[in-house]
């Protein structure tokens, strides 16, 4: 491979970010780990490295996904590679307070085991500033309520790979109209058998088609919401 | 004569132009039906396949579908879907009814072969299912579009949370069998074989 010949810690920082886009790119998870520590060795904060090595770079990957450039398999290596860097910066964002953006309970819904796109929409909310609480897979109503209600969160969302599941994500809803907090929170669904007609139909916020859809929503409801508490 | 798989995989199945009612198919339903309209006598079914790889992106399969339907509906009688939902969250079943052509009931073949209310009464979700066509195209269906030729590290991302393998065999068939278990070894989950024959794809079609 051509990269191998890269001395990451020669690059100037601009040349090791957009280094660091085609490593993620390509899943390069030790190489993430690398770029990361040199970024912070040579005093970058860790909520840029973050936002402009990371998340700039699982951005470029997730417009190929959406345009069928790439597929689930790279999707997966590049979000192993984001992980990995993520790891490393996670305990010095909390040192340094990077900027909390909002706060997301997410979980797959009751009877479903898939969590892959519920993982990569966790970890990119994750670096665009939400904080989330990931309650996994198989969650049936009580457990998202508690957890809304515990953590009091702004923002509600539910994964769905089934169609014999995804109706679930309305018991849920219906569940926090009956209790009257519907209104308290902002709720967006997403996976593969959805669509916004289901959303709107059940009575969710928005139907989120990936990850990239589901932070800018998440951010664009948040917006909003704070400039009507201004 | 019976296509071979990797033929219904990537192009499907051509209408042989007799019989008064077509049945559109996904591409791995074509050895079943045949074998059923065979073993029945069901001259008056004609059959075509949408290659059965559409099920990697099922938000394509409705579209492909209604093509089927507008390019043939003047050639026969009636028309019959035979897809379940097939991950098209009710989309594939609301255009049918628009079309005004009925389809098979059920969320997925694995389901209608075992039976769609056995299936449903199992409430078994953390199983992973292979028919007959899925063990012989396992490989095509699974094991390459996941990646997992390339990048066997990403198995437990995608199979982590199943805890096992089920083989629903539509024939009895020892060699298929072995196979479908050296599938379950591959993912790392535990295997069970259950003979469903073609259950609720055979009734469906007694009907038409």
């Amino acid at each position: 491979m051509a990269d191998d010949d890269i001395i990451l810690s020669e690059l100037d920082d601009e040349e090791l970010v957009l280094q660091m886009h085609d490593d993620l790119y390509d899943g390069l998870k030790e190489e993430i780990e690398e770029g990361v520590r040199i970024l912070l060795d040579r005093g970058w904060a860790p909520y840029d490295v973050l936002t402009k090595a990371l998340v700039a770079g699982m951005t470029i990957v997730g417009a190929d996904f959406r345009d069928g450039i790439l597929f689930v398999p790279e999707v997966l290596l590049a979000a192993n590679a984001m992980k990995a860097g993520m790891a490393i910066l996670k305990p010095l964002l909390a040192e340094t307070g990077a900027p909390k953006v909002g706060k997301m309970v997410i979980g797959t819904v009751k009877g479903d085991i898939h969590d892959i796109g519920k993982n990569l929409v966790g970890m990119m909310m994750e670096g665009a500033g939400f904080e989330v609480v990931d309650l996994g897979i198989n969650n049936p109503v009580e457990k998202y309520i508690e957890a809304l209600e515990r953590e009091e969160a702004d923002i509600l969302g539910m994964s769905a790979l089934l169609t014999t599941t995804m109706p679930y994500m309305k018991v849920v809803i219906d569940t926090m109209k009956e209790k009257g907090m519907r209104d308290d929170f902002i709720v967006l669904v997403g996976g593969a058998p959805l669509n916004e007609e289901f959303g709107r139909a059940i009575g969710a916020d928005a139907y989120c088609r990936d990850a990239a859809v589901a932070v800018q929503t998440a951010k664009d409801f948040m917006a909003r919401k704070h400039n009507s508490l201004a | 004569m019976i296509p071979a798989d990797g033929e219904l995989t990537e192009a499907g199945l051509a209408a042989e132009g007799r019989g008064r009612i077509l049945l559109i198919a996904c591409g791995a339903l074509a050895r079943e039906i045949l074998d059923l309209r065979a073993a029945n006598g069901w001259t008056h079914l004609d059959l075509t396949c949408l290659p059965a790889k559409l099920h990697l992106y099922p938000d394509r399969i409705t579209e492909a579908v209604t093509e089927a339907v507008a390019k043939h509906r003047a050639d026969y009688d009636g028309i019959f879907v035979v897809y379940a939902d097939c991950g098209t969250g009710g989309l594939l079943e609301q255009r049918c009814r628009e079309l005004g052509v009925e389809m098979v009931a059920g969320p997925h073949c694995y389901s209608f072969f075992e039976g769609n209310d056995t299936f449903a009464g199992r409430e078994e979700f953390t199983a992973f299912y292979l028919t007959d066509f899925l063990v012989r195209q396992f490989d095509a269906f699974v094991w390459k579009p996941m990646g997992l030729d390339r990048h066997p590290e990403l198995r437990d991302m995608y199979f982590g949370n199943y805890e096992k393998l089920v083989y629903q065999a539509q024939t009895d068939d020892p060699a298929l069998d072995t196979r479908a278990r050296d599938c379950a070894a591959r993912l790392g989950l535990a295997y069970e074989r259950r003979l469903t024959g073609y259950g609720d794809l055979a009734t469906t079609l007694a009907r038409l």
